[in-house]
């Protein structure tokens, strides 16, 4: 029973069905791993023991009087600090709102609770999902548990490191430009962003609302289609959710796989890419050749500019959505405030951290009188030319192939004073936000230092059940799935 | 667009933002906007004459209530626990008429 906490979630059914192990057991395995990793990797910003245990006593109860509510009853999932369970903290990682808890639960959280889960903990982020390294959090830096000098990838650091490093079975984060798809490549996991409007957003912290999705990690293909098909579905109360059938995505995963179209960019293979991301990806690429797929070379020609119409995008939504972070009703207030202005600008001012700051002012200039039409509206019709390349290459081919990102996970504090090389770093993932597709990363490779590789699929709106397909494929021919971080 | 030489004005920008800036803040700020401005320089690489903005992954026309029913709503408890300060079930805040 000690590897309970790296065990896969149909192991682990079968394991609570026959009563093998209780979820209590289950929990507690996962809480011990936890304490015994949780100082060097620093993935949770808070952490319930007793709760937790609580959750797992009402799930073994419930399997005791035969009623059980699925594969997910007493599985600990873990959840990033920016999306509301009732009566839990939720800081996003931020001073301005230390001591804040939710009044309700984010609707993905309620269909968990729904399902029996065990809601554990709050993982790290970077501040307000504000950052590709889990180095913007008020609440320390989250450490990468394959090689600890090194960052996890971010924003959704804590929920990639928890998963890599048995902290938790499963863990939902919080994708606007890469922030699953990125950690999961450098904790080298599976992360997965769906379809904008899959996944509902109330409950959830906005950043940028016309680009944000909740979406599963996990540490196999399989595990990540059980949780997305949990949390997906209509909700009235995200009016961008969209009413789509609901999909069983891990059942489709045992049928015997399509050998579909794979379009490879040329754009994502020049400069500034890692040659050994570059060779891991390609030698993936060549696998799925030489099992029957089709294998095309697409052009997505303007990737380069994903990066400027994404920061201007998601900062120009960021300054308005964190306008309501004022020290009024809740959030952080200044004791130094002597009229009504001062208290939003000094609470603001205290609140807010370094990188959220150069947002909001970035967000705000762009939105500016004088400089709107030029950058803002510009960005939005560029956006639309991402989109239809995008539109063109899905004429010919049924998902694409690309590394996750250009680099494996690089050196705590190596990008820190240079905001520009940061966001450079999210230029393969970005695209995907701006044109509001899924895609997932999976393992791949490591790198002669022993750091995972990522691969990213991109699936057509609504894909899902392609691009899990050709992930699971690779998967279950590889060995990359059971490779474990020495801690 | 407009060119770089325009330095991006930190202080009104700031007060735009309701956002207090230190000196310190200020100053590493600006150098770092106007590189990222520099680089946004990018998109006038590309036509967009004729090309719809795009606010949205999907179309999304307005969605409505099929009917506003009064819920559940959090009690005056749960609300001014929140606040950072409260009294007589009111958020109280600094004098804002004289």
């Amino acid at each position: 029973m000690s590897d309970l906490f790296y065990s896969d979630i149909a192991s682990l059914n079968q394991g609570l069905e026959s009563k093998a192990f209780s979820a209590v057991e289950l929990m507690q395995s996962v809480i011990d791993r936890t304490d015994a990793v949780e100082l060097k990797i620093n993935a949770f910003v808070d952490r319930d023991v007793e709760d937790a245990l609580k959750q797992g006593r009402a799930s073994d109860e419930r399997r005791a009087r035969g009623e059980s509510l699925g594969p997910f009853d007493g599985i600990p999932v873990g959840i990033k600090d920016i999306l509301a369970v009732k009566d839990q903290s939720l800081r996003c990682a931020s001073k301005m709102l230390e001591g804040y808890h939710s009044p309700y639960d984010a609707t993905c959280i309620t269909k968990l609770k729904e399902a029996g889960a065990i809601i554990w903990g709050r993982l790290n982020m970077d501040e307000f999902a504000m950052g590709s390294s889990t180095e913007n959090s008020a609440y320390g830096f989250t450490a990468n548990p394959w090689n600890l000098d090194c960052i996890p990838g971010g924003s959704s650091g804590g929920s990639a490191a928890a998963v890599s490093a048995g902290e938790a079975i499963v863990s939902l984060g919080t994708d606007t430009g890469g922030s699953i798809r990125q950690p999961a490549a450098f904790c080298g996991v599976v992360g997965m962003k769906p379809t904008y409007g899959l996944v509902s957003r109330y409950g959830l912290v906005a950043f940028a609302s016309s680009l944000d999705q909740v979406g599963p990690l996990s540490r196999n293909v399989k595990d990540s289609a059980l949780l997305l098909e949990t949390i997906t579905g209509h909700d009235p109360l995200d009016s961008t959710s969209l009413n789509q059938p609901k999909v069983n995505y891990s059942s489709a995963l045992d049928q015997p796989t399509k050998k579909m179209t794979l379009g490879v960019p040329k754009e994502f293979f020049q400069q500034g890419i890692d040659q050994e991301v570059k060779e891991a990806v390609e030698k993936a690429i060549a696998w799925y050749g030489s099992k029957g797929y089709a294998i095309e070379e697409i052009s997505l020609p303007h990737s380069e500019l994903c990066v400027p119409v994404y920061y201007i995008i998601a900062t120009a939504e960021a300054s308005s959505n964190l306008a309501r972070f004022d020290g009024v009703r809740y959030s952080h207030r200044s004791k130094d405030a002597e009229n009504m202005l001062e208290l939003f600008s000094k609470s603001r001012g205290e609140g807010f951290g370094e990188e959220v700051k150069r947002r909001i002012i970035l967000g705000t200039y762009v939105l500016s009188s004088g400089y709107y039409d030029a950058y803002y509206l510009r960005a939005q019709k560029v956006r639309s030319l991402i989109r239809q390349d995008f539109e063109q290459a899905f004429t010919k081919v049924d998902a694409i192939i690309t590394p996750t990102s250009p680099t494996p996970a690089f050196q705590r504090g190596e990008k820190n004073n240079d905001p520009l090389a940061m966001y450079l770093n999210d230029i393969y993932t970005i695209s995907v936000n701006l044109a509001g597709l899924p895609a997932l990363s999976l393992p791949v490779g490591m790198t002669q230092n022993d750091l995972p590789i990522g691969m990213q699929v991109i699936g057509k709106a609504f894909g899902e059940s392609d691009i899990l397909s050709i992930a699971h494929d690779f998967e279950k021919n590889h060995e990359f799935k059971n490779m474990r971080p020495k801690i | 667009m407009p060119k770089s030489d325009k330095k991006i004005n930190i202080d009104y920008v700031a007060q735009l933002a309701r956002l207090e800036l230190s000196e310190e803040d200020k100053s590493k700020l600006s150098g770092q906007l106007n590189d990222i401005l520099v680089y946004f320089e990018k998109l006038n690489s590309v036509n967009v004459e004729g090309i719809e903005p795009m606010a949205h992954a999907h179309k999304v026309d307005n969605v409505w209530r099929e009917g506003d029913e009064p819920g559940a709503v959090f009690s005056k408890d749960i609300l001014n626990k929140m606040a950072p300060e409260s009294r007589e079930d009111q958020v109280v805040v600094p004098k804002v008429v004289e």
